[in-house]
């Protein structure tokens, strides 16, 4: 089976992150937002697997590993905080949310 | 080769989906096909367990844990659904596009082939589950027993933050 180089597999990784960054910074939506940051966790694991790919060494398949748990528990929490958050104003438009602004 | 190419063009439009579907749900639903073609990129990449692992809690566990909240949520049509600050979307285009540029030059002024050291391989299946098994359970036991502490703690305080508090009820 031929090796797939590890440029494309860069390329495709700093799109897909560039992309989360844009939704980040463009949409209104906190779960669209969080959905956005899940993108941006998947782009840096695609890297680590082409390193670990390429070096041959099983380190990088570790450190995902711990990544893929690290997000999960992120998302159980942020979840619930955008659960209650909506809870106590009725939306989820982060505009309406100032109340850690100055 | 060419599936490859086929499955990056889905996932990246996949995250395109997320980015400019109206509907969060068409939005999440678009995200769970990126995470399946980014899963078969990994199989494409012999990291047969990362495929699983990715399937199983990614496009499974948390994208169901998405979709359970925005139906729970049921929400309503909430107006434009980008920033309204068009200075903003501007400069938010410019920085996406900054950080996808200096990643590209970085990739394009060295070969990344060359960044990496050529580490001779031993003839083991490289992603072999039961390497990875002995690999988590000597050198990677203390962040393991870290890990399962976090998990704990997530689930806790989920827990807390989302109970609901009746009122009347001595909180």
């Amino acid at each position: 089976m031929m090796q797939i180089p590890l440029g494309h597999i860069l390329v495709l990784s700093s799109l897909l992150f560039s992309i989360g960054v844009l939704g980040v910074l463009l949409r209104r939506n906190a779960i669209v937002i969080f959905m956005s940051i899940e993108l941006m966790l998947n782009a840096v694991n695609l890297s680590f697997v082409g390193f670990a790919q390429s070096m041959n060494s099983l380190n990088g398949v570790m450190f995902i590993f711990f990544i893929i748990v690290v997000a999960a528990a992120e998302a159980v929490v942020g979840l619930s905080i955008i659960l209650s958050l909506y809870r106590s104003r009725r939306t989820l438009n982060i505009d309406e949310f100032n109340l850690l602004r100055w | 080769m060419i599936l490859f190419y086929l499955f990056a063009l889905l996932s990246v439009l996949g995250a395109l989906g997320v980015l400019f579907l109206r509907n969060p749900i068409h939005g999440a639903m678009s995200l769970v096909g990126s995470f399946f073609s980014l899963a078969a990129v990994y199989v494409m990449m012999q990291a047969e367990f990362v495929a699983v692992i990715q399937v199983l809690v990614y496009a499974g566990a948390i994208m169901v844990l998405f979709l359970f909240v925005l139906m729970l949520l049921s929400l309503r049509d909430e107006g434009p659904s980008f920033i309204r600050w068009s200075v903003g979307k501007v400069l938010a285009v410019v920085i996406a596009f900054g950080i996808w540029a200096q990643l590209a030059l970085v990739l394009g002024q060295h070969d990344p082939e060359a960044l990496v050291p050529q580490i001779v391989s031993s003839g083991e299946e490289v992603d072999s589950i039961k390497l990875i098994g002995q690999l988590l359970f000597t050198e990677y036991l203390l962040p393991f027993e870290a890990i399962s502490l976090l998990l704990l703690v997530a689930v806790i305080g989920a827990v807390v933050i989302a109970k609901r508090r009746y009122p009347g009820s001595s909180s």
